[in-house]
């Protein structure tokens, strides 16, 4: 589903790479012991080492390599069993220490894959270049005072994992569906929130254009683009201002551009020429991260079923289709909670349809998440074992649903206080259809006569006079007999 | 009766021991030699008061049987270590009125040993220099003067000259150095004293104020062998917050001081038979050689071909870590700001403000090496090189068990003598460089006087983790050369 434009001179295919700054879920920062969680008030997570005092070591964090470790695994990649952290120096207010420890030349995790899933039901496989650890910075606050800035050093030193793709994605669709499964992959590994509203995923987007099967174009890397949405719009606008420039015969620079969600436009923020010169060295403080041995297959055996896994188990065990399969994996909780509904209701099939049209409807009308559902898994499992030992009809059930939504109420116990039983009794049931039939003799020599239509209409008096509760399908057998007079 | 300065520290720690001395008399003695000569300007920040305090502990503890290793013996504190609640300034302007909530590991363990801590001593600025002149808090001057009667006020070495000129003039027992290039042994040697640079990683870096940091290395100085082993046996071990510390136990190195190198193997490096080194050195160097055959060491002659490469490979090394390390210093946080409405202004005039020309010049160095296009050409040659020269050493320790060599080219020039040629000051290190880049302890111990009567020291190098080597080697020397000489004379 690549991205095409359609330029003055021809089609022009839009190439892009992403760069994701994902804060590692950890109690403590990469190099110090202070707190990394997300809310405290400012300044009030910051240990000596984060603010850079004189004197101050850092120390590694094995919760924050551990994490890397996992997310390189998750992601299909090469873990390198030594990697090298580096100084990156340069001065801001927000960086206490005037250079941030990353890794640079020998990053902790190398190449690896993962595939994404596209509108389109394709899934296509992009390339990881690496995944590197590195301190955040502080954040400078210029707001509070006409004058002077401020400095928050809360989130000075937390753990990122920097994760390099190759520029394998076409456009701006790719692009978002690579957010989204790299995001649902962290989460699945609980390496990451994923949260961008947050910014602990961050994304910064390298973008150039090309004519099919020409060498790659000059990049620029976006900058500031906080949500799926705006990694879209400015994908959209950067191609096209792409395209425009070569068209008009001007070169694309290779810069740093800041994406302005207000103006809706990208905008230059240092060229080539102008970038830091960031003077990497082995940072002197740190010894080579040398891992031990066993170690990444210790972490293997934990990790949890991966989302492109579960989605290929879900189709192969449940016999989901594909758009079911995507649809369930996309939260862990998700293909957890229909898991557990499986268990109970026995028909995967049936209880994709629940959850995902019928559940997830319901909660997303209300601005629920799953984790709030009134219907728990289990309960939701009730329902759909009364409809397959025939307890209930799927029309019925959606009446219990609905009460079962509104009161928590099991569906059982809706079932029998508002004796909604279906009518399975062929003797009761040939009762009701002799009833009706004796109603109406006209319809009955109608039909006979060949006006197959009229089925329909004593289908729906027989209802009307059960109250729904005939079992449909021993209702329809039982009424062509009688009406074909076998 | 002699003085209480005339002791040793480990003849102070006995009287402390048996009560014929309290540690209040000792510390009084101290403080006021401190008065006596405070135109040595050995301190930059004195702590009488915390000192008092810590005797009137002492007292109580050699009193009621509680007394640790070293207790009641007053010390003196390189001021680049940080000490909790007291100025700690690196000998530089821009934390002038930098105090620390923390205590450095090398300080907080020698508190815990029982030290009385007289006051933070006088250093180049950030440790970067061979003089003590670079300190912005004023020269150190050396107790000791050149016998031409031209009474020449002389460096102490550097950059801990604080250090040794407070335990050559006795204004203290013992004292912490660093030693980055030289930085303990050069003064050791220029002040008649011991001095012991040991293994990279067996003292903690924590809370020391970073120069160079894979050459930083704390050690001690003191008046004895004997001395400087008790308190490097105080001040060392593994600290998890120095990621760079070794997890190794320490040693007993006063019991390596066994007297006896019958069967040690001794090297003799050809390649520091350096061009136009004075006859004086020379003849130290064979009379060290011979005094250690006499008492039945083997001595072997070994190559290391790279030492010439040290200097420079140094000189890129050090700057590269300093300027990096350095960058804190940015008036955001702490030190000195010089208010400016613009950031990049502020960071200038703080930076222009605050750091001295010597300090201004390694950044610069340091800078330039690291920059894109030039890092490979200096940087990681100079990384190569640092290899080499670790191999060497390698190679060596192959055929002998100790190296020994002159530790410094001369003895103490006059302040002012090396100041316009910055290369010229830098030799000074030529002998001790090769060690802190191989990562290798090192001893400075006093062997004899030039012709002016300037103490002059022999170096003695050990393998990793080796420092009882040293010391019982040192041990040998000390005794050998019976060095009497003290300044003021």
């Amino acid at each position: 589903m690549a991205d095409l434009i359609q330029g003055e001179t021809g089609t022009w295919e839009v190439v892009i790479g992403m760069e994701v700054h994902a804060q590692v879920i950890a109690n403590t920062k990469l190099f110090s012991n202070a707190g990394a969680t997300f809310g405290a008030a400012q300044n009030e997570q910051v240990s000596m080492v984060d603010a850079a005092m004189p004197g101050m070591l850092p120390v590694l964090n094995e919760k924050c390599v551990e994490q890397a470790i996992r997310t390189g695994l998750g992601l299909n990649a090469q873990i390198n069993e030594t990697s090298v952290f580096e100084r990156k120096n340069y001065f801001y207010p927000d960086l206490p220490q005037g250079y941030q420890i990353s890794q640079f030349q020998h990053p902790i995790v190398g190449k690896g894959v993962i595939e994404i899933d596209l509108p389109d039901g394709a899934t296509k496989e992009i390339g990881i270049t690496r995944l590197h650890l590195e301190q955040d910075a502080g954040k400078s606050i210029h707001d509070q005072h006409p004058t002077k800035s401020y400095v928050d050093l809360n989130r000075s030193g937390c753990a990122l994992m920097e994760i390099v793709s190759e520029p394998d994605l076409r456009g701006a669709e790719e692009a978002t569906a690579y957010l989204s499964k790299l995001r649902m992959i962290l989460r699945y590994l609980g390496t990451c929130d994923g949260n961008m509203e947050e910014g602990s995923m961050r994304a910064d987007v390298n973008v150039s254009v090309r004519k099919p099967g020409d060498a790659y174009g000059t990049r620029a890397e976006i900058k500031n683009v906080n949500s799926l949405k705006a990694v879209q719009q400015a994908i959209h606008f950067e191609s096209q201002r792409q395209v425009t420039l070569i068209e008009e015969g001007k070169p694309v620079i290779q810069e740093t551009r800041l994406w302005d969600p207000d103006k809706q436009e990208t905008r230059s923020m240092r060229s080539k020429e102008e970038a830091h010169d960031y003077r990497y060295f082995p940072d002197p403080d740190l010894l080579p991260l040398k891992l031990r041995s066993g170690w990444v297959d210790e972490i293997r055996q934990t990790l949890p079923e991966l989302p492109d896994q579960k989605k290929h188990r879900f189709m192969k065990e449940h016999g989901l289709s594909l758009y079911d399969a995507t649809v369930l994996i996309a939260e862990k909780i998700r293909a957890a909670y229909f898991e557990t509904v499986v268990e109970t209701g026995k028909d995967a099939k049936l209880t994709a349809n629940w959850v995902i049209n019928e559940l997830l409807g319901a909660l997303n009308k209300d601005g629920k998440s799953l984790a709030d559902s009134p219907v728990s898994a289990a309960d939701l499992g009730g329902l759909i074992s009364l409809i397959k030992d025939d307890t209930i009809s799927g029309k019925i059930a959606k009446d219990v649903f609905a009460e079962m939504y509104a009161t928590g109420k099991q569906a059982a116990t809706i079932v029998e206080e508002k004796g909604l039983r279906q009518v399975t009794d062929i003797a009761e049931i040939e009762a009701m259809i002799e009833s009706v039939l004796a109603e109406h003799p006209d319809n009955v020599q109608a039909y006979r006569a060949g006006k197959d239509k009229l089925f329909g209409f004593f289908v729906g008096q027989i209802m009307k006079k059960t109250g729904g509760k005939a079992n449909p399908g021993m209702l329809n057998t039982l009424l062509k007999e009688k009406l074909d007079g076998k | 009766m002699s003085s209480i300065s005339d002791l040793t520290l480990d003849q102070t720690r006995r009287k402390l021991l048996s009560k014929e001395l309290s540690a209040k008399d000792v510390t009084d003695h101290y403080l006021s030699r401190m008065e006596v000569y405070k135109s040595l300007n050995a301190y930059i920040t004195e702590t009488p008061d915390l000192a008092q305090k810590q005797a009137a502990e002492s007292d109580a503890r050699l009193a009621n049987g509680t007394a640790r290793p070293l207790e009641g013996i007053p010390i003196g504190m390189k001021d680049l270590f940080c000490t909790e609640g007291i100025r700690t300034t690196a000998g530089s302007k821009i934390l002038g009125n930098f105090v620390p909530h923390y205590e450095s590991t090398v300080s907080r363990k020698l508190r815990d040993a029982g030290t009385i801590m007289l006051g933070k001593t006088n250093l180049d600025e950030f440790a970067m220099g061979s003089s003590n002149t670079t300190s912005a808090y004023g020269n150190t001057i050396s107790p000791w003067r050149r016998k031409n009667g031209g009474n020449e006020e002389l460096v102490p070495g550097g950059s801990s000259g604080g250090s040794s000129a407070a335990v050559s003039a006795k204004l203290c027992l013992g004292a912490t150095g660093t030693d980055t290039g030289g930085s303990i042994r050069q003064p050791a040697s220029f002040c008649g004293i011991v001095g012991i640079k040991p293994t990279y990683g067996r003292c903690s870096r924590w809370g020391i104020i970073a120069y160079a940091s894979s050459l930083d290395q704390a050690g001690v100085f003191a008046e004895t062998v004997k001395d400087t082993a008790l308190l490097l046996e105080a001040c060392s071990g593994f600290d998890p917050r120095d990621s760079t510390s070794a997890n190794l136990p320490v040693p007993d190195f006063s019991a390596a001081l066994t007297g006896d190198v019958r069967g040690l193997r001794i090297g003799i490096p050809k390649e520091y038979r350096v061009d136009n080194m004075p006859e004086e050195i020379e003849k130290l160097w064979q009379q060290g050689i011979d005094w250690l055959k006499s008492a039945g060491a083997e001595i072997v002659e070994v190559s290391l071909p790279h030492t010439k490469y040290a200097l420079p490979t140094y000189y890129i090394i050090a700057p590269a870590e300093a300027s990096s390390n350095l960058a804190r210093y940015d008036g955001v946080r702490y030190g000195v700001r010089q208010d400016k409405p613009a950031l990049i202004d502020m960071y200038e005039a703080t930076r222009a403000a605050g750091f001295g020309d010597e300090v201004k010049r390694r950044i610069m160095i340091g800078t330039y090496v690291l920059s894109a296009g030039y890092y490979d050409a200096y940087y990681i040659k100079a990384q190569q090189v640092r290899r080499l020269i670790r191999q060497d050493f390698i190679n060596a320790f192959e055929k002998c068990d100790a190296l020994l060599t002159p530790a410094t080219p001369s003895a103490a020039f006059a302040i002012g003598e090396n100041e316009d040629d910055p290369v010229k000051m830098y030799l000074n290190d030529v002998f001790t460089v090769s060690l802190n880049l191989a990562g290798l302890p090192g001893m400075s111990v006093p062997a004899g006087l030039d012709s002016q009567g300037l103490p002059l020291g022999l170096q003695i190098i050990g393998k990793a983790w080796d420092e009882e080597t040293i010391f019982k080697v040192g041990g040998v020397l000390e005794n050998a050369a019976n060095f009497k000489a003290k300044p003021f004379q």
